[in-house]
């Protein structure tokens, strides 16, 4: 039956893939991708990775097609004719493919408990987490307290994306009271709009919080805020949004974010532990392990909406006026 | 006993469900033009995704799984209406005419 589940989701994902290199349109294009996403999704939540699964969703299937929209918006519609023959890339493509497949060959089979991966940290971290880290979800203590330094840089990479976005977008604010797409009659997005806003942050505040018990933490929570801050700028445009979280703030709470972050890191080195050595924060061991988690999955939280808001008010407030000189 | 019923209605649900999507799927490839066609998908997100939601909401019985499905419910009855009403609203404004029976009644 699991087999039959997952042959379906890889069947649709191939034939997503396909349409999306066949589609000419590119905002069609875009919507395939989302969907896409939201396959891949799926295909996690077979795989039990419910973490990812939240990810791919928020950002894939969320974040990611809001943001390709808002590009095809500020560029065409339509996909330029190729200029050279697609011979070259094919091979490749097909090479590749192939080595890829042939490489497999030598991997373990899937599910199989003798595998390497099953056998190296695994078994440490499942049987460690409970007594040392103290919280029941798995994916949390390794993301978190493992492999803090991961996870660290994993931040480091959005925190270096934001400003990116933001010197190559500008980086001076311009005058912004666009609405969302084109739509005059906004009175049912509106209202619907008002009435889910506070719920997706309430959620937000959840997935932030729950991160220790079930799927969730920092990245998601990020997203889920950010996109209820995106879905009050579509509804009640962007000058609004500006108004009620301003670019100026934005700025600060992303380095505010990796700050959180590090400064979790250096704190327990100056309670004498190593950097990012969480059970030095509290006397009790277990007590410091769970509040440096809940520390830093805030910092990441911060940092991952704050970027993610940036990065959508620098596409979107491209279509305003040129920015005044000040 | 008690199961046999939950079970059986539950299963209602799930099937009817079922048909509404497929109703939905068909109606989208088969309806001449764009309002028609999201008037047969707007079935798939309120009736199929509903019906569907509610079996499940019996098959878990008093639960927090059950909790969870009302409060997908509650957002899928919202949401699916308004995206569909936004798509219309934008197709309007970009100046897509709706096909017209053109024939004397």
């Amino acid at each position: 039956m699991e087999h039959l589940v997952d042959i379906v989701l890889l069947g649709l994902l191939m034939i997503t893939g396909f349409a999306i290199v066949r589609m000419r349109s590119l905002l069609a294009a875009a919507m395939l991708t989302s969907i896409y996403s939201l396959l891949s999704a799926s295909l996690f939540v077979v795989l039990d990775a419910v973490d990812v699964a939240l990810t791919e969703a928020a950002i894939g299937a969320g974040i990611s097609t809001i943001l390709l929209l808002a590009t095809v918006a500020l560029t065409t519609d339509e996909e330029k004719a190729p200029r050279h023959t697609p011979l070259l890339p094919l091979v490749v493509v097909i090479a590749t493919g192939a080595a890829l497949i042939y490489g497999t060959l030598d991997m373990p089979h899937y599910g199989d408990p003798a595998a390497p991966i099953h056998q190296y940290v695994a078994p440490t971290y499942l049987h460690d987490t409970p007594g040392v880290i103290g919280v029941p979800n798995v994916v949390t203590s390794v993301l978190a307290s493992y492999r803090g330094y991961d996870t660290l840089g994993e931040v480091t990479v959005i925190f270096t994306a934001g400003v990116g976005v933001m010197v190559l977008l500008g980086y001076r604010l311009r005058r912004c009271n666009i609405t969302g797409p084109g739509i005059r009659n906004l009175i049912v997005l509106r209202v619907i709009a008002k009435l889910f806003f506070p719920l997706i942050l309430l959620f937000a505040l959840y997935v932030l919080l729950h991160g220790d018990y079930g799927p969730g933490g920092g990245f998601q929570a990020g997203v889920v805020f950010a996109t209820g801050f995106i879905l009050y700028a579509l509804a009640f445009g962007l000058g609004n949004a500006q108004r009620l979280i301003p670019r100026k703030l934005l700025r600060i709470m992303v380095a505010v974010g990796m700050l959180i972050y590090a400064a979790v890191g250096i704190e327990s080195m100056l309670l004498g532990g190593k950097f990012l050595e969480y059970r030095v924060l509290a006397d009790d061991p277990v007590t410091g392990q769970r509040l440096g988690i809940m520390l830093i999955e805030l910092g990441v939280g911060i940092a991952v909406a704050s970027v993610v808001l940036i990065i959508y008010y620098a596409f979107v407030s491209r279509h305003c006026q040129a920015p005044e000189d000040m | 006993m008690m199961d046999t019923v939950l079970d059986v209605l539950s299963w209602i649900f799930l099937l009817g469900g079922a048909i509404f999507l497929l109703v939905g799927a068909i109606g989208a490839l088969r309806f001449p033009d764009f309002y028609t066609r999201l008037h047969a998908v707007s079935v798939c997100d309120t009736m199929g995704a509903g019906l569907v939601l509610v079996g499940l909401m019996l098959q878990g019985g008093l639960s927090l799984v059950t909790v969870k499905l009302l409060l997908m419910f509650y957002f899928m009855m919202f949401t699916g209406p308004t995206a569909v009403h936004a798509l219309a609203e934008a197709a309007m404004q970009s100046k897509l005419k709706p096909v017209v029976d053109e024939r004397e009644p």
